[in-house]
């Protein structure tokens, strides 16, 4: 059978149980949280790895954001990935869906494209979760969406998946190539190899062929006007605070069976 | 910037919703959104009394004419339906094919959907094939009177942020719309509009998704339940006790997201930011520590009963009633007390069962 080549999309996001809210702005304190692969991405990246172990292949690793998340990103290489593609210029800052699509899907075709193209399934830090079907369209390729379980057969350029939905599941085909975004927590993302942690994390030398690319905006042949805050239509026009409701407050005390009392009396003096 | 496919000055003055249907019913949140944009048009009209914008409805199917007149009575003033045999199922080929061709036709300003799975696939595909900006699970929209410019709410990660996200000169102005936001209308059957039959010329070959396999349950919506009894990690998995609570109260079981994650409860039970924002009379959160991800899912609660051992645990800030002390020993102490007072767990029982509480409300 024909080996499989992925490509898997992944975040660099702050860790969410280390961003603190300020309680007087309620604005978010990244600076003092590490980032790591946006945790439903890791998802992605298993579900990937899960094929090559069955088929073999190639798995490049393909992210968007400044230089600095390249020390995030190995860890992919260590958990069995071959490549790493980051995609670094001031000129795609600012994305929004539409331009983030775009972005990727170039950076995609400028790999010569992919049997199957990995996300998770939403960021933890914007959740919207629109970024797997439009990459998709720009691709023109089919998609596989939530996906708990899939399988790929390249001899006839297939691939099928498992998605829970609305209180069942569903098993759909889709031709190859095609998009796939997979359910947070749907697999047990494996921990890094050891034995080639040393060469994962090996830093880039001049002259010497490494696994880890650095593309630019003049790298991808992307119209200006698709990328970044040029080509993203929606803008934030204001930011303001979640209003938070006025709740009483009021501390109920005593043994558990007093406590149960007043719970039942207040049960049913408010259902 | 590259321009939408169609420009804001050829738009015309439609807010189409999107009619998510399966088996013949139609989408809580379909419902919602015929609501809203029938309140955000009505004050569009009003502002400008020449001002003649309309909500209409998309619905796509194979035979699902009938739902036309729910949408209508629901708040919809015309509906455009496309019914093919290729529309049975949703696939995203016949589907965005066929909503693309009904937005070119209307050049709508506003078009909205549920941030469902179907409704989130079909919006990320047309709004790159529409060449617009999409605002993702909003949880919040309003209109600017004097422009047309739609706003969409966007809670903002972790934090008690909210963004507010527009766009100028691309159309539609999309946006999917997280469920439970918004309330549907009664039907009002007096309310009267048009179908407007659409031709959608689909073909077999254009379909590359294959149903292989397909069981739905009827899944459990958290969001209208009387009664909300939540568990987070401090209950250490213990759900059957919560249930057992929930089922006296007449009630339904939520979590957080750790208890999810960990297997304990099914997903479609998660509260919160990226779960279920749901309304009940009263919620009970055991054990929840109470991060901004799980409290904005029982913002909209009535009452809040927070039960912690940790005084510092930050869902007292979000709770009317607040009590301090194990869980463990206190679920099992507020059981027994409710089926001292009659509450029982099974409706039909004698007593006080939730039933009759039920039907002293209707």
């Amino acid at each position: 059978m024909p080996e499989l080549c992925s490509v898997v999309c992944v975040k660099v996001v702050p860790k969410p149980e280390e961003v603190r809210v300020d309680p007087q702005t309620r604005l978010l304190d990244r600076l003092n949280a590490r980032s790591e692969i946006n945790p439903p991405d890791m998802n992605a990246l298993e579900m990937a790895l899960g094929l090559k172990d069955r088929y073999g292949g190639t798995i490049n690793l393909l992210s968007m954001g400044p230089v600095s998340f390249e020390p995030y990103l190995r860890v992919g290489l260590a958990m069995g990935c071959d490549h790493i593609y980051l995609l670094s210029d001031r000129a795609f800052a600012g994305a929004d869906t539409l331009a983030t699509t775009y972005t990727l899907a170039q950076a995609i075709h400028k790999l010569g494209g992919a049997d199957l193209v990995f996300c998770g399934e939403e960021s933890s830090d914007g959740a919207t979760g629109q970024v797997p079907s439009g990459l998709a369209e720009w691709l023109g390729i089919a998609q596989l969406t939530l996906l708990i379980e899939i399988d790929a057969d390249t001899e006839h350029g297939l691939a099928r998946g498992r998605r829970e939905i609305k209180g069942g599941y569903e098993i759909l085909e889709v031709p190859l190539p095609c998009v796939v975004s997979v359910k947070t927590a749907a697999n047990e993302p494996r921990f890094m190899d050891y034995r080639i942690k040393d060469w994962a994390f090996e830093p880039l030398a001049a002259g010497r062929p490494g696994r880890v690319t650095i593309w630019s905006a003049g790298d991808l042949d992307a119209d200006p006007q698709c990328i970044g805050l040029n080509g993203s239509p929606t803008w934030v026009s204001a930011l303001a605070q979640a209003p938070s409701r006025d709740r009483k407050h009021i501390f109920i005390e005593g043994s558990s069976a007093e406590i149960a009392v007043q719970l039942v009396k207040l049960i049913q003096d408010n259902l | 910037m590259a321009a939408s496919l169609f420009p804001p000055n050829l738009e015309n003055k439609i807010l189409l919703v999107y009619l998510e249907q399966e088996q013949g019913q139609l989408e809580g949140v379909s419902l919602e959104l015929l609501a809203k944009g029938r309140e955000l048009v009505d004050q569009m009209n009003q502002f400008e009394s020449s001002s003649k914008w309309k909500v209409s409805g998309l619905l796509l199917g194979d035979q699902v004419e009938g739902l036309a007149t729910l949408a209508i009575a629901c708040g919809a003033d015309e509906i455009h339906l496309a019914e093919h045999p290729l529309l049975q199922n949703f696939t995203i080929e016949a589907y965005s094919r066929a909503a693309f061709q009904v937005v070119m036709e209307t050049r709508a300003g506003v078009f909205l959907l549920g941030a469902t799975p179907d409704g989130r696939d079909l919006a990320g595909r047309l709004a790159v094939r529409l060449r617009t900006g999409l605002n993702a699970d909003c949880t919040g929209l309003e209109m600017e009177a004097e422009n047309g410019i739609l706003v969409s709410e966007i809670s903002g990660f972790g934090g008690g942020v909210l963004a507010m996200i527009q766009m100028q000169q691309h159309r539609p102005q999309m946006a999917t719309v997280r469920p439970g936001v918004f309330s549907a209308l009664d039907p009002d059957p007096h309310r009267t509009g048009k179908v407007i039959q659409i031709e959608v010329d689909l073909t077999p070959e254009m379909v590359h998704t294959r149903l292989v396999e397909r069981s739905v349950g009827h899944g459990v919506d958290l969001r209208k339940v009387p009664v909300l009894v939540a568990g987070g990690r401090g209950m250490h998995g213990d759900f059957d006790t919560l249930r057992k609570l929930a089922q006296q109260l007449g009630g339904e079981v939520g979590a957080t997201r750790p208890p999810v994650d960990e297997g304990h409860i099914e997903r479609e039970r998660q509260i919160g930011q990226t779960g279920v924002v749901c309304s009940p009379r009263i919620a009970i959160c055991c054990g929840i520590s109470g991060a901004f991800h799980f409290v904005v899912g029982i913002e909209k609660a009535g009452n809040v009963i927070a039960i912690n051992s940790d005084p510092q645990a930050s869902i007292f800030e979000s709770a009317d009633y607040c009590v301090l002390g194990d869980v463990h020993q206190l679920i099992p102490a507020l059981i027994a007390e409710l089926e001292k007072q009659g509450w029982s767990a099974s409706s039909s029982d004698e007593g006080r069962g939730i039933a009759d509480r039920e039907a002293a409300y209707a």
